[in-house]
């Protein structure tokens, strides 16, 4: 039941087995293509439309880290602010909840009638639906250090910046990094929302152009690809996560 | 706030001079948590804060430290009025409150980060420094574990890193707010030694908050017993005994007495 070996193999077994059960659907019932095509299917779209996938695939990707990159570096600081200073939360907060409410879908038009089609509104949509967490997660590591270990610092002569520096910052360090894999693939919707509405290029336009031909298995190509990109940009990050703030999870290793 | 003109007389260290503390203060009906606490303490003594929980022990500490205001009298240590947080002020707490992401040396070496005028050189003479942190590391037991970070150490081996981040700064001033309750008893008499050896070797001032009588009696030249809110000194008990002092002399007559009187004290307090 817990042999660690079949621990690891059970999630591509399950992988497999969703495929497998997919397949066997479409060809049991005979599933027309244009309504679910079977993974062989997409399998053969993917191959044949290989060049021009991964061209789009290089688009999203892009816009995607772009969008998260500016998402990171804002979320940080506004986060900082926030979460060290009780004048910045108490104003900012309630514009910053209220902006995270409006669907963000609502916003691509803005955005084109400003920017126009193409890559600026994907990335700014990406940056828009991701830095929120950021900015949360960020400002409650900070808001949340010990009285008495600011009493320590204090008592030391620290200045404000320095316990923060010292202290805020790395404290905040896994909060923020489990911003981060919730933030990337938050920008992945964002820039794919923004290329499905208005964009000649990227993942989000080629499913759309597909869609309008009627080529199912390349719409479908275009999701698993998505898929696996979310994947492994969640992987980068989570394990960035275990290098960095180790400490956090630690282990049950307790000595003497 | 008060002027520098209340100079404490040379002998006094630490003089607390008739501080009441009211927390939230605005409206003048808030909680009265000290009320006319007067104590003085002598350069390098060790005196030791006990009574019934609520007492104010810990606002007593922060006055002292500058993290708080008193909302009547005042405080001056080293001869100057207390008007925002001291810099010569080594602290340690209940919990040891180390940073999880630093190794146990790093922790350690925190206060000369931040404290001048070692902030300043911290770089060029790192090496010293480390030098001087594993040596004290050494001395409170735990040579061996410099480079563990403190959740792979025990409740006891965090206590004994967070006192040694609270000394290797040498403070004049040092406060500890019950440091060894949260420990087993063995353990914690082990501390006892340990703190004392220390205190011995640089003569810190050392204000220590503590609700174990045995632990007063041992550490302290002087013990104060607190009333329950609004906390105020109720008596002063000289503790004779030569140091240093061992487990066994807790276990004298002579010892035992001086414990008793103290327990006599605060059932007194309790029940008025």
């Amino acid at each position: 039941m817990s042999d660690p070996r079949l621990l690891k193999l059970l999630p591509w077994i399950v992988l497999i087995g969703f495929f497998v059960a997919w397949e066997a659907v479409c060809r049991i019932f005979a599933v027309p293509v244009f309504i679910l095509p079977a993974p062989t299917q997409i399998w053969a779209a993917f191959v044949q439309y290989f060049w021009p996938i991964m061209g789009h695939a290089w688009q999203t990707l892009m816009t995607t880290l772009v969008g998260f990159g500016i998402a990171v570096a804002f979320g940080l600081l506004l986060g900082i602010a926030v979460g060290s200073s009780r004048a910045v939360y108490e104003a900012l907060y309630p514009l910053m909840v209220g902006f995270n409410a409006i669907p963000k879908v609502a916003v691509v038009p803005i955005l084109i009638i400003w920017f126009g089609i193409g890559t600026v509104p994907a990335i700014i949509t990406a940056f828009l639906i991701s830095f929120f967490p950021i900015v949360v997660n960020v400002a409650t590591g900070l808001a949340t250090i010990e009285p008495e270990l600011q009493d320590v610092l204090r008592s030391l002569g620290a200045s404000k910046l320095q316990i923060i520096w010292k202290v805020g910052v790395p404290r905040a360090m896994p909060f923020f990094f489990a911003a981060l894999k919730v933030a990337i693939t938050l920008a992945f919707v964002g820039s794919v929302i923004s290329e499905t509405v208005a964009s000649n290029s990227g993942v989000g336009y080629l499913m759309m152009a597909a869609n309008a031909n009627l080529n199912v298995p390349l719409v479908f190509a275009g999701l698993v690809v998505l898929a696996f990109l979310g994947v492994a940009l969640y992987e980068v990050f989570a394990f960035l996560e275990r290098r960095i703030t180790f400490w956090a999870t630690r282990g049950n290793d307790i000595v003497g | 706030m008060a002027a520098e003109s209340g100079a404490a007389p040379a002998n006094a260290f630490v003089d607390i001079d008739r501080v009441s503390l009211r927390y939230g203060a605005r409206g003048g009906d808030g909680t009265l948590a000290l009320d006319g606490t007067s104590i003085r303490i002598e350069k390098g003594e060790f005196i030791a804060v006990v009574g019934p929980s609520g007492c104010g022990k810990s606002s007593l500490m922060k006055l002292v430290s500058g993290l708080q205001r008193p909302s009547a009298g005042q405080v001056a240590v080293a001869g100057s009025v207390v008007n925002g947080p001291l810099k010569i002020v080594g602290m340690a707490f209940q919990n040891a409150t180390l940073l999880p992401w630093r190794t146990t040396l790093d922790n350690v070496l925190l206060p000369l980060e931040i404290v001048e005028p070692h902030a300043s050189r911290y770089r060029q003479n790192r090496a010293q420094y480390v030098e001087g942190a594993r040596a004290l590391l050494e001395q409170v037991g735990l040579k061996g574990f410099e480079e563990r970070y403190p959740w792979q150490l025990s409740g006891g081996m965090q206590q004994r890193s967070s006192l040694c981040r609270a000394l290797i700064h040498e403070p004049a001033l040092l406060m500890l707010d019950e440091p060894f309750a949260a420990l087993d008893a063995f353990t914690r008499e082990d501390l006892w030694g340990v703190l004392q050896t220390l205190w011995l070797a640089k003569r810190p001032t050392v204000i220590l908050v503590t609700h174990d009588l045995r632990e007063a009696v041992y550490l302290a030249d002087t013990v104060y017993v607190m009333s329950a809110r609004p906390g105020r000194v109720v008596s002063t008990t000289r503790v004779p005994f030569a140091r240093p002092r061992t487990l066994d002399d807790t276990f004298k007559p002579e010892f035992i007495e001086i414990t008793h009187h103290l327990r006599d004290q605060i059932a007194k307090v309790r029940n008025a």
